[in-house]
């Protein structure tokens, strides 16, 4: 049996490794907002949500796949969100059993065992009545086909060759001891030793004064019954570990089907937010990368801006055949609000999400990269530039033909003639690579070499200012412009409110 | 005789609590790193971190807490006094832990045994104070508290109580039968080893290697209920021992002295810094007692050195460079320019350590300084953009420098590192003259880091200092920032071929 949600005919691998440059992008692109979108506060949606939004597919038909079943979701969510219910609940069930696998008594293994095989079959059963009722209310590859196997299959014979294991293993012999007393006078030194230690007649008509006391502990006294059988055999440990094989075949299958069901859950409780907020969601259409790449959109909104605050403002950019995107202008003028909306919605596209647009066309890339501009390292062996190109160099160690590089005031560390001449190589060696680029800077003269070269495969966008020195942010197409407004904020908010301190002085 | 303080000649400090955003600098200087890892999980780390995020009240304090420093550079005391605290510790965690044990049997053994390490404790370390030659006035008022303490009859008492039933209860030897729920204890009677018999009955249900299973007993102290039973009943096989011992815990209930456990609290902040600068001084780096000065701003501090960037590389058996700085005159600014990752941050960041860490009463990186006891210190990093910002990073940055220019006394230190990196050159220049025409007018020592050399140059207040290279290699970097003019020299593009990045070497790294 198997949940199939995210591939046509594969499990997805949630054990592996996220790629190399993941923890840059989830810091660049504020995925963790988006991810706790998804979440809604479930730990665990953030960790599977994580790992499906960094493994983006390459091939459009996966993407349209998934896609589907997202739309099936969307249209029946009361439905999907049961069956996840139904698969936490296996699991949640299968914790809350008495005693654990892993207990250092065999005992407890084996009844742990067959108790986690009898609730996991209870909530196998409950998911069958799922399929029976709405099968036919879903019309995706992946949902349909999941369903109807699930009709086909249901065992519980694990649970009956178990228990009667169970039974057959429940013995007990009394064991003597003799011990010390330990620094806080609990016992130390356990020996096993033969003999009855009985009370003699002579003590127990009392003409002699007692050498042995006795109790008992409570037959469900778990922690009483653990601690004496912590002194006690170790003789059933193979039957315990095949019935805890048993138990863990079955759970796995509610493991595999609650990360894949979980992703689609988390989906929804981010169209769910999205829509509460008026943002516009709507399915991408990916295209295979082929030499005319394609970008276009319409109201392209940043998805984890949109999370955050109500002033999100959206772009509608036609990049069709360019390989390079420039963006400059107005400092707050949402230059790196565009930058992130194009990379969110690529990577949201990829992983067969919605995007936040009205309409979004887009090729396809092997992977997205970013380089953005840093804190200093709180490392502090490297200096900025250093760090800026340490990160540059890593990036190219996993580039390749057909990925994406969002570069965000990158090389500018150092002067900007230096740094436009750096950012000029890279950029370069990149596009000849066939390597799309969208680059945000403030830097002129690096803007302005590519604007004088081959502009036809270029776009260049501006953050424009208003007359009133009000920032707007949505961007135009426009050449770079040769100045920055660092003046007009220092004039704006009163220089260094000398007049403040000429009268300190005056008081002086 | 009387003790007030280990910190204070005249008071005994309270723990303060720090608040990261009323002093930014902290993390700007990579303090909260020398704290953290000074404090580390150490039980008094509050007091710790509270010690070294705020200035001592006075230098006469400053003055108190070098005393006890330069006695516990001594190696002898030193270990003397780790190995008290080492053991008081212990006496803590088995007091502490009392109130959740529910066995009489046991609470009173772990108490016994808090009182045992307790004994030997105080006794050890009054050996250890008299042996040594100190000199401080917080150790020797203490010192001379403690040979009292020792001497006294109380204190006798309790040393020769807690031997005697010590010794009881390592002769008990009992035994248990476990029989299905129930089970029976008595003196042992010298039944034979049973546990051969045993492995050979099972020995047909072995095939081949399977999990472990074997059962990881639980160190002391932990007792289960059943463990308080069957110790309830030994307590009752064994009745004079066990009688005795609960009016051992009676008799002694309160045996810490509070003076003692105070000093104990205090000689942490000492134990600390010097257990994180032990590593840094083998590794040949200097530590010294700074004068601090309220009223001179000729300031200097000779081979010093960034104390978290230290307590880094030396583990990892990298090289320390080492810097110097000095003002004299109408000097107040440091410009440091020059190239790229030539140790300009580090450099920085060194001169706001120092001074805070001075004014804290702790030993500073250097052979030798005289340091301004400063009223704030404003940093000025560059940040990471933040979504949550939307007013825009160059206007948060002249925001964030206008409060600090306004709220700055001459007693303040300005550091500077990089800013206005999201703007023009030109931007950068016309800002950075109106910052530093602010901090001259306002008579501040400041750091500034630029690369706009033409800020380097700015009057006779400004002091120039560059990163050095290698010369014939401009990849390699010194770290040495020295007194110089700016040059213009940045090696931006040797970088870049170091990483690799070049076009011609990116080329290459694409080309499948």
């Amino acid at each position: 049996m198997k949940a199939h949600l995210l591939f046509p005919a594969a499990d997805f691998d949630f054990d592996a490794e996220l790629p190399r440059h993941s923890a840059d992008l989830i810091q660049d692109l504020e995925l963790r907002t988006l991810l706790n979108a998804m979440a809604a506060g479930d730990k665990f949606l953030f960790d599977i949500s994580t790992k499906i939004l960094l493994a983006g597919l390459a091939d459009p038909d996966d993407i349209r796949y998934r896609q589907r079943v997202l739309a099936d979701c969307i249209a029946q969510p009361e439905i999907t969100r049961e069956m996840y219910r139904v698969a936490c609940a296996a699991l949640q069930d299968k914790r809350g059993v008495w005693g654990f696998l892993s207990s250092s008594n065999p005992t407890s293994i084996l009844s742990a065992a067959v108790g986690q095989l009898e609730v996991l079959i209870v909530r196998l059963r409950e998911l069958r009545q799922l399929a029976d009722n709405h099968a036919d209310k879903f019309a995706s590859d992946g949902l349909t086909t999941l369903l109807h196997g699930l009709q086909l299959e249901l065992d519980d014979e694990y649970f009956e060759t178990l228990s009667h294991h169970l039974r057959q293993l429940r013995f007990r012999n009394g064991e003597l001891l003799s011990a010390q007393l330990d620094r806080d006078n609990s016992g130390i030194n356990y020996v096993l030793r033969s003999g009855s230690a009985r009370r003699g007649w002579k003590e127990r008509v009392g003409i002699e004064p007692r050498s042995v006391y006795s109790f008992s502990i409570h037959p469900r006294d778990e922690a009483g019954a653990h601690a004496l059988q912590d002194i006690t055999n170790r003789g059933i440990n193979l039957v315990a570990n095949a019935a805890a094989q048993s138990a863990d075949h079955v759970s796995s299958y509610f493991t595999m089907l609650r990360a894949e069901l979980g992703f689609y859950v988390s989906c929804l409780n981010l169209h769910d937010q999205l829509t509460a907020r008026g943002q516009p969601v709507t399915f991408p259409h990916p295209a295979a990368w082929s030499t005319s790449l394609e970008f276009s959109c319409t109201d392209l909104r940043d998805a984890s801006l949109a999370l955050r605050t109500d002033r999100v403002v959206g772009n509608d950019v036609d990049a069709d055949g360019k390989k390079l995107v420039i963006i400059t202008g107005a400092n707050s003028g949402g230059k790196s609000t565009f930058l992130r909306s194009a990379g969110l919605a690529q990577l949201m596209m990829q992983c067969g999400m919605f995007v936040t647009a009205s309409a979004l066309r887009a090729s396809v890339c092997r992977q997205v990269f970013t380089h953005f501009i840093r804190e200093e390292d709180t490392e502090m062996v490297s200096g900025r530039l250093d760090e800026e190109l340490k990160r540059m160099s890593a990036i190219a160690d996993d580039l390749g033909p057909q990925c994406l590089v969002l570069f965000n005031e990158s090389f500018a560390a150092t002067n900007e003639r230096e740094g436009s001449e750096i950012g000029r190589q890279v950029v370069g060696a990149l596009l000849e690579a066939d390597i799309r680029v969208y680059f945000v800077t403030h830097q002129f003269d690096f803007a302005d070499g590519f604007y004088r070269g081959d502009s036809d495969s270029t776009l260049f966008l501006r953050a424009p200012r208003q007359d009133d020195g009000q920032r707007t942010f949505k961007l135009i197409v426009a050449e770079p412009l040769p100045t920055s407004y660092g003046r007009d904020i220092y004039e704006r908010i009163g220089g260094w409110l000398g007049e403040q301190t000429a009268e300190a002085a005056q008081a002086d | 005789m009387h003790f007030t303080s280990l910190l204070s000649g005249v008071e005994t400090p309270s723990p303060r609590e720090h608040d990261p955003a009323a002093e930014p600098f902290i993390c700007d200087l990579n303090l909260d790193q020398v704290v953290e890892a000074v404090a580390g999980e150490r039980d008094e780390q509050d007091l710790i971190a509270g010690l070294l995020y705020h200035q001592a009240n006075d230098i006469q304090t400053v003055e108190y807490r070098h005393e006890v420093f330069r006695d516990l550079e001594d190696a002898a005391l030193f270990e003397a006094a780790r190995d008290f605290s080492q053991r008081m510790r212990q006496v803590r965690v088995r007091v502490s832990q009392l109130d959740k044990m529910s066995s009489r049997q046991q609470r009173d053994g772990w108490f016994l045994d808090a009182g045992a390490i307790y004994c030997d404790a105080v006794r050890a370390l009054s050996g250890d104070l008299t042996a040594r030659p100190i000199t401080s006035r917080g150790l020797v008022s203490f010192r001379d508290y403690l040979t009292d303490y020792v001497a006294s009859p109380e204190f006798a008492e309790l040393a020769e109580d807690t031997a005697s039933r010590k010794a009881d209860l390592s002769q008990i030897m009992y035994q248990v039968r476990i029989r299905g729920p129930r089970v029976d204890v008595s003196r042992y009677e010298g039944e034979p080893d049973y546990s051969a018999e045993i492995e050979k009955t099972f020995e047909r249900f072995q095939q081949g290697a399977a999990k472990d299973y074997r059962v990881q007993y639980r160190t002391w102290p932990g007792m289960t209920h059943v463990g308080a039973q069957i110790a309830e009943l030994v307590s009752r096989l064994f009745p004079d021992e066990f009688s005795a011992l609960t009016s051992y815990c009676t008799r002694h209930a309160e045996f810490s002295d509070p003076v003692i456990t105070q000093f104990d609290r205090e000689l942490q902040f000492y134990l600390a810094y010097l257990d994180y600068v032990r590593p840094l001084r083998a590794a040949g780096l200097s530590f010294c007692y700074p004068e601090l000065t309220d009223a001179s701003k000729d300031i200097f501090a000779r081979d010093t050195f960034d104390l978290a960037l230290a307590a880094k590389l030396v583990p990892a058996s990298k090289a320390v460079v080492t810097n110097e700085f000095h003002l004299t005159g109408p000097e107040r600014v440091l410009v440091v320019s020059g190239p790229n990752q030539g140790g300009k941050t580090t450099f920085a960041r060194t001169y706001g350590q120092l001074h805070h860490l001075a004014s804290t009463g702790c030993p500073v990186p250097g052979s030798a300084a005289r340091l301004l006891r400063y009223d704030r210190i404003f940093t000025h990093f560059e940040r990471e953009e933040d979504i949550a910002n939307l007013t825009g990073k160059l206007e948060d940055d002249l925001i964030r420098i206008q409060k600090a220019l306004l709220a700055a006394t001459p007693q303040s230190i300005v550091i500077m590192n990089e800013i206005f990196t999201s703007t023009t050159l030109s931007d950068a220049r016309f800002l950075g003259e109106k910052v530093l025409a602010k901090v001259i007018e306002l008579d501040l020592l400041c750091v500034y880091v630029t690369f706009v050399d033409e800020l380097a140059s700015l009057g006779p207040s400004v002091v120039s200092m560059a990163s050095t290279i290698v010369p014939g290699n401009p990849a390699e970097r010194t770290y040495k920032v020295v007194r110089k003019p700016a040059d213009g020299l940045a090696y931006a593009l040797a970088i870049a071929d170091k990483h690799r990045v070049t076009y011609k070497q990116l080329k290459g790294r694409l080309t499948p």
